[in-house]
């Protein structure tokens, strides 16, 4: 549709497309809508992360700095005190964080975002949960310059990725989008009417980050007390295990090392699995992930009538 | 003509919550206190706006307008029924709530644009039409926290009437900014209609409706009351104001006075300009009343030419018929038709208590080539 110039007559309307404002549009409606409403997304993003660095110095340079000083902690923690002995526990420890940094910032961000912006939602008609999405979308933002910054740093220090594994990156990519878009957009909504969420979130995402094999190893210190009792699916059932894994596969690379504490002794780090294997689990978490974002997207349709009387 | 809003039986219900428990502690410890109250705003309103209509929507506070607007705009979801709309919309409501205050000027046109469903390449094309017309181009790069709640609600507006909407959408917005401003304002709706795009105008002043729209629908307590003619609606808005004013002020006095008839001793309304009139009123009351009597004129664009004071003419009705004479020494109009409405106030000319819109219609005809409504008289020389 072009913009008429002024003064001239109006075009006619007679075959223009018919939206309907209803009470409860349908779920394949509303998908429909908030794609057609993706350079409000990509607007929203950019003015999200405009804000957010708008008045300091170093600006988009902090997105990297707070991430670099959680990473040189853990190292430190992990690495020099505890001794746990991994190799090269930088790039392993780094691999994990991009990820879980990414879900983190996302649900941290969106979860009271509609209850923030009620101004917004109350007067301006979009799709509600776009703002759930965007502050999603500025995460991956923030995930692409870190993990820009590990593919540099890895190149840097002469590690070589398994190449082999590279194609599995953007399924498990897809999988985390998908799966924290879910989470955000139902938690956004939820948020309004039990405004404790926001705070228990940020509880629930601590003991998340822990049950996540980031900055420990799932074959070394988990796995094995797991299948002692065949339990080991349990654990992958945070969908974030799996997509830390294979990044960690791809960028770490190794399964087994060798210890540097105690020479000679060997660790399991990373699951055995085939490159098969990592493919199928992950399209099958995609899978899974993109039927979450539909139930997300129609529980938060089922919330949002009754938003107005809420906010 | 298509129809680009197609209102169908759409009902709105708020719940009112009278205990608000919001906390997840609240909620556990009292699961079912607090009661909630169940307000219709909205009762199975429907109605059809053609492309290139001018529609008002009128009613007093709390009628359910802003709800039935929030609606078509898509803000809120109706509980039942559907709205469906063809073409771009832009809504003139709540200026400016769209606005970043932490973003510049610049930023946040193209974001409001984006929320109004404009891609950044449409509001490239028109960004500085969008920066003359809201007259702060040496502000366009500041944060807009920094703004005057006038520069604000200008440049919002700027946005909105420049995006060219099929359908626009105003909500008694046109009290922003100064007189120059709103007359730019009008302006720009005018030149809309014009252009034969839609408009949605709601207000709940009645000449802003008589200047702007073709048709009026007239929303009461959620209730779709009438839906025509901007002149026939009005009368129907008027007269329920009435009913209400005399609910609330004087119930006593509901009924007891109406206006039976307005005639001329000629028995015809049809007059020279310059020429003068004389027009004999009706009024019939059950009790004595006193109060003033006021008479409006309107040209059929829906400009009002004149309304007497309303303090000024003090009646002392007596039980029975009343005659009001009314002159009017020289009818100073040119050509066309006007319609006259005449009524009865309080004495502080507050509440209506007698009503009766057209009352009659003034066929004015002048045999100069003079234009307009109104003869000045004017004698023009050279000296």
């Amino acid at each position: 549709m072009g913009v008429p110039s002024a003064g001239q007559l109006h075009h006619s309307l007679d075959d223009a497309p018919v939206r309907v404002v209803s009470a409860r549009p349908t779920l394949s409606t509303r998908l429909k809508n908030l794609w057609s409403r993706r350079e409000l997304l990509q607007q929203l993003i950019f003015s999200d992360i405009r804000i957010k660095y708008k008045s300091s110095t170093l600006g988009l340079l902090w997105s990297m700095i707070a991430p670099a000083f959680t990473l040189g902690v853990y190292y430190l923690v992990f690495s020099v005190f505890l001794r746990n002995g991994i190799p090269n526990f930088v790039i392993y420890l780094f691999s994990g964080l991009v990820v879980w940094n990414m879900f983190q910032n996302s649900i941290n961000t969106a979860t009271g975002v509609i209850v923030d912006r009620a101004a917004l939602v109350k007067k301006v008609s979009f799709p509600r949960e776009i703002l759930a999405l965007s502050n999603v979308g500025a995460a991956v933002v923030y995930f692409a310059i870190q993990l820009a910054v590990l593919v540099i740093f890895v190149a840097a220090v002469g590690h070589v990725p398994a190449w082999r594994f590279l194609w599995i990156l953007p399924i498990s990519f897809l999988a985390l989008y998908f799966f924290t878009s879910a989470l955000a957009i139902v938690m956004s909504a939820v948020n309004v009417y039990l405004r404790d969420m926001k705070h228990l979130m940020e509880v629930l995402l601590q003991l998340w980050f822990w049950l996540t094999p980031v900055v420990y190893s799932y074959e070394h210190s988990i796995a094995p007390h797991l299948s002692r009792h065949g339990l080991s699916l349990i654990y992958f059932l945070n969908p974030i295990t799996l997509i830390v894994v294979t990044f960690q596969r791809v960028f770490y690379v190794n399964t087994v090392v060798t210890s540097t504490v105690a020479p000679f002794s060997r660790l399991d780090i990373l699951p055995t699995w085939s490159f098969t294997k990592f493919l199928d689990l992950n399209l099958g978490l995609l899978g899974i992930t993109l039927v979450l974002f539909i139930v997300a997207e129609a529980i938060f349709g089922r919330l949002e009538g009754n938003f107005e009387s809420e906010l | 003509m298509a129809s680009v809003i197609d209102v169908e039986d759409v009902s709105k219900q708020f719940k009112i919550h009278h205990e608000r428990h919001q906390s997840l502690k609240e909620r556990l410890l009292h699961p079912h206190s607090g009661s909630t109250e169940v307000f219709n705003a909205l009762s199975r309103v429907s109605f059809t706006v053609s492309q290139g209509e001018t529609v008002g929507i009128v009613g007093q506070n709390g009628s359910g307008k802003s709800t039935l607007l929030k609606c078509i705009c898509g803000v809120l979801k109706p509980t039942s029924g559907e709205i469906r709309l063809r073409g771009s919309l832009a809504a003139l409501l709540e200026l400016g709530a769209g606005f970043q205050t932490e973003l510049s000027g610049r930023d946040n046109v193209y974001l409001y644009g984006a929320m109004l469903g404009f891609s950044r390449r449409m509001v490239d094309a028109i960004f500085e039409d969008i920066v003359a017309f809201s007259e702060i181009e040496q502000f366009i790069d500041t944060q807009v926290k920094f703004y005057s709640s006038g520069m604000y609600v200008r440049l919002a507006f700027a946005v909105a009437v420049n995006v060219n909407p099929d359908i626009l959408v105003v909500d008694e917005v046109l009290a922003v900014g100064d007189e120059r401003f709103q007359a730019k304002c009008l302006d720009r709706i005018r030149r809309f209609k014009e252009e034969g795009r839609t408009i949605l105008f709601v207000t709940h002043n009645a000449d802003q409706v008589r200047a702007l729209c073709d048709r009026a629908v007239v929303l009461d307590r959620g209730d779709m009351i009438a839906d025509g003619p901007t002149q026939d609606s009005l009368r129907i808005f008027r007269e329920h104001l009435l009913v209400d004013a005399v609910e609330h002020d004087a119930a006593h006095l509901l009924g007891t006075i109406t206006i039976d008839s307005v005639t001329t001793p000629e028995g015809t309304f049809e007059i020279q300009s310059g020429s003068s009139l004389h027009l004999d009123v009706v009024v019939s009351a059950k009790t004595a009343y006193s109060g003033n009597f006021v008479l409006e004129l309107f040209a059929r664009n829906g400009t009002l030419v004149s309304r007497s004071d309303i303090q000024a003419s003090p009646v002392n009705l007596v039980p029975g018929r009343n005659r009001i004479g009314i002159d009017m020494a020289q009818v100073p109009l040119l050509d066309g038709l006007y319609d006259l409405n005449v009524g009865v106030l309080d004495q502080r000319g507050h509440t209506v208590i007698a009503w009766s819109e057209k009352a009659a219609s003034i066929q004015v005809a002048s045999n100069g080539r003079a234009g307009g409504i109104v003869e000045l008289g004017a004698s023009i020389r050279q000296e």
